[in-house]
């Protein structure tokens, strides 16, 4: 029934973006609860949803986040030889962000959507509500109060930025288009083999299954320059690259073999601004401490952070990765 | 169940019916962050976004992606778009989809640059003040008008200060007007830089570190910047001290500097007043930074330079070395000079009847110290008159 129903929700969703643009614009249900896709509750999925994570995920201000796809009745997704995955129009990418509290129990502040309509991509901004049973829309964004631990046991208390839909676009573009982000298969990971099973029932891979990225966080997947990549390419990659909303900084870690001054290696900077923070280069090989890489990762100052958004903290150990990295580099002669 | 999603569905295909263009008016106030957001996101095409009188306290980068919209304030000293308290986004207002018309409003103490248009086709900024209200400070935005791999861009009426980069940067772009617009306290007052076919004209540059620039950089997707036209512009008293943050290229931009050509090709620097600029009234120079890209070239080429009156200039040269050669010159250096990368065929054309400089410097890898100065002989080769740049007839029927 569930199932069903989500099915019904999708099929909606399809036709409602045939019958014109302003679906995308004012049309849009107020309160998340329209779509079915969470039974009161973002602890409350429904069955029908696919749950998967990420080898290497994206910061977001240490954020935990649970992605679920909805497919609809008996679609297929198709996964490229370069493993990026091609969803059916009527698929909704859904992903909450949230922290858990003292005893550890988590509680989610937004749930973001990615509808695919026949006109395209559509990314939808939810807030929940403080009892927790239904979210609302938030097109313009908001800040939310939150507090957490860090991993080496510091205490945050920040301004959570919900993006509004502009921004999520700003991340999700390509060529202008919005375009899923994180389902690349080599970077999915799922909790147990009934749940991957149940996506590749659903999966049509036009070439061999992709074998795993290495993980970022897991020296035994990589290398250290391997892991750095990994991190650069889901972190950075997405805006970094030439059809991408930073295509204009010629700096690109997408897709790349590794090297040159498009990856920043020796690489001056052209619009940092005070992003330079008075050095030369993106990234001088042997000196993390001089590259403006790690100067603006560390930094949550808004003119000089990078990403640009979902840091109002820097993420220490994805900077460690990247200081090794770039300390482990032969410096020019 | 299956009753309320389909009368949902009917109640979005209702609202697409399509709709007249409309006025939708945004004031100041306590949730303005998310009311103005909201509005720039669910404007459709034709609409205006007004802004009503008063001051707006943003906490958040604002963004537009809706083509046709025009975003209209009371005037750049009536509606301000205050980021005094931001705490995300790398600018004020990002503007990225064509024929948008920004006007008559303030942005002031943005975090990062003040407004961007990427991508955005067509789009002119009118009567707008972009202001680090501090003064110049190094931890000032970069930029303050920024349009970037745009095609027809018209910045008209536009006042700009503090910038710790370029006050109106156009980057990577082509068919471009600059125009009736006041740059001071930049580091750069007006930049164009890795552009194709510019105008930059009526313009007041005057107490940035350098009034007006044209560069070309290696290592990005549109290099081989050319045909620029600096005319009827006033750039006077450019001696602020250079506040750029270390490791942008403006940072190396010598106090004192009026216009200033590097690395492009056929820029054309005629009928200016310029003046009191104590490094250079015109400086013609290559890319003289290590770099690794087979594309780019790195020499100035074709820049011709005439009927421009000059007042003092070159009397306090900040360029490594620029104090001896002023010395061995009898304490000033003439008010035009090219530093001589590329040799005689990268000779500019020079139709002033002021003395003009040649360092001699003809290999890019040779550094001041190594200068051959030597004072340019008339110049006797002919070049053609660039066209002028022409802008749709809407570009310009927005701001008459």
């Amino acid at each position: 029934m569930r199932a069903l129903f989500i099915a019904c929700v999708c099929l909606a969703l399809a036709l409602a973006a045939r019958s014109g643009e302003a679906t995308t614009i004012a049309g849009n249900p107020p309160l998340l609860s329209a779509f079915g896709f969470f039974n009161g509750g973002a602890d409350k999925p429904a069955p029908g949803l696919i749950s998967y994570s990420l080898g290497t995920p994206l910061f977001s201000d240490y954020a935990e986040k649970q992605r679920f796809i909805a497919l609809p009745e008996g679609a297929k997704v198709t996964v490229g030889i370069d493993g990026r995955m091609v969803f059916p129009v009527g698929t909704a990418l859904i992903k909450s962000f949230g922290y858990g509290d003292a005893v550890g129990k988590m509680k989610i502040i937004e749930t973001r959507l990615l509808l695919h309509r026949a006109e395209g991509w559509v990314a939808l901004p939810y807030v929940w509500r403080a009892d927790g049973k239904d979210a609302e829309l938030k097109l313009g964004g908001a800040r939310v109060p939150a507090s957490f631990r860090k991993p080496n046991g510091e205490q945050m208390s920040i301004s959570y930025a919900v993006p509004n839909k502009n921004q999520c676009k700003q991340c999700h573009s390509t060529k202008d288009a919005i375009t899923p982000i994180g389902p690349v298969w080599q970077n999915m990971v799922f909790a147990n083999e009934r749940a991957k099973k149940a996506l590749m029932a659903k999966a049509a891979f036009v070439g061999a299954v992709p074998a795993q990225q290495p993980r970022w966080d897991d020296p035994k997947s990589g290398t250290v320059e391997q892991r750095a990549l990994s991190y650069l390419r889901v972190n950075c990659g997405h805006c970094h690259k030439p059809t991408g909303s930073a295509s204009n900084s010629g700096l690109f870690f997408d897709d790349h073999d590794g090297g040159g001054a498009a990856l920043g290696i020796g690489k001056r900077p052209v619009a940092a601004g005070r992003g330079s923070g008075n050095f030369d280069f993106v990234i001088e090989p042997g000196h993390p401490e001089r590259s403006i890489l790690i100067h603006r990762m560390k930094s949550t100052d808004p003119g000089v952070a990078m990403p640009e958004l979902g840091r109002a903290t820097a993420h220490d150990e994805g900077i460690k990765l990247l200081e090794d990295w770039i300390r482990s580099k032969k410096p020019a002669a | 169940m299956r009753m309320r999603i389909f009368a949902t569905a009917a109640a979005i295909a209702a609202l697409s019916s399509p709709l007249v263009a409309k006025t939708i008016t945004v004031n100041p106030g306590a949730d303005a962050q998310a009311k103005l957001q909201e509005a720039l996101i669910v404007a459709e095409p034709g609409d205006v976004v007004e802004l009503g009188e008063g001051r707006f306290k943003l906490t958040d980068g604002l963004s537009l992606d809706v083509a046709k919209v025009t975003v209209k304030g009371q005037g750049a000293g009536k509606t301000f778009l205050d980021f005094t308290g931001q705490l995300g986004a790398g600018e004020g207002l990002l503007v990225t989809s064509d024929d948008v018309v920004l006007r008559d409003f303030a942005v002031e103490n943005t975090k990062g640059d003040g407004i961007k248009s990427k991508g955005a086709d067509r789009i002119v900024y009118h009567k707008l003040r972009v202001e680090w209200t501090g003064g110049p400070k190094e931890t000032n935005g970069a930029y303050g008008i920024y349009p970037v791999e745009s095609k027809d861009v018209l910045v008209d009426n536009v006042v700009v200060r503090g910038a710790s980069d370029a006050g109106i940067y156009v980057g990577q772009s082509q068919n471009i007007i600059v125009r009736n617009s006041l740059a001071m306290d930049n580091v750069a007052g007006i930049e164009i830089e890795n552009s194709y076919n510019a105008d930059v004209h009526d313009n007041l540059a005057t107490r940035n570190t350098g009034g007006i620039l044209v560069f070309d950089l290696p290592n990005l997707p549109q290099m081989g910047g050319h045909n620029v036209r600096i005319f009827e512009n006033v750039v006077v008293d450019n001696m602020t001290p250079n506040f750029a943050p270390k490791g942008n290229i403006v940072a190396n931009v010598p106090t004192g500097t009026g216009i200033m050509v590097m690395a492009n090709r056929n820029v054309h620097v005629f009928d200016n007043m310029l003046g009191q600029n104590g490094t250079a009234n015109v400086m013609i120079v290559g890319y003289r930074y290590p770099y690794e890209d087979p594309k780019y070239d790195p020499v100035a080429k074709d820049v011709a330079i005439w009927g421009n009156q000059h007042e003092k200039a070159g009397w306090d040269p900040k360029f490594a070395g620029g104090a001896q050669l002023a010395a061995a010159l009898g304490g000033s250096l003439p008010p035009i000079f090219w530093d001589g990368a590329g040799g005689d065929a990268a000779r500019p054309y020079v139709g002033d009847v002021v003395p003009a400089l040649s360092l001699g410097l003809t290999d890019l890898k040779a550094t001041p110290e190594a200068a051959n100065p030597s004072m340019l002989p008339p110049s006797t080769a002919t070049f053609t008159e660039l066209p002028k740049v022409v802008l749709p007839e809407s570009m310009e029927a927005a701001v008459r």
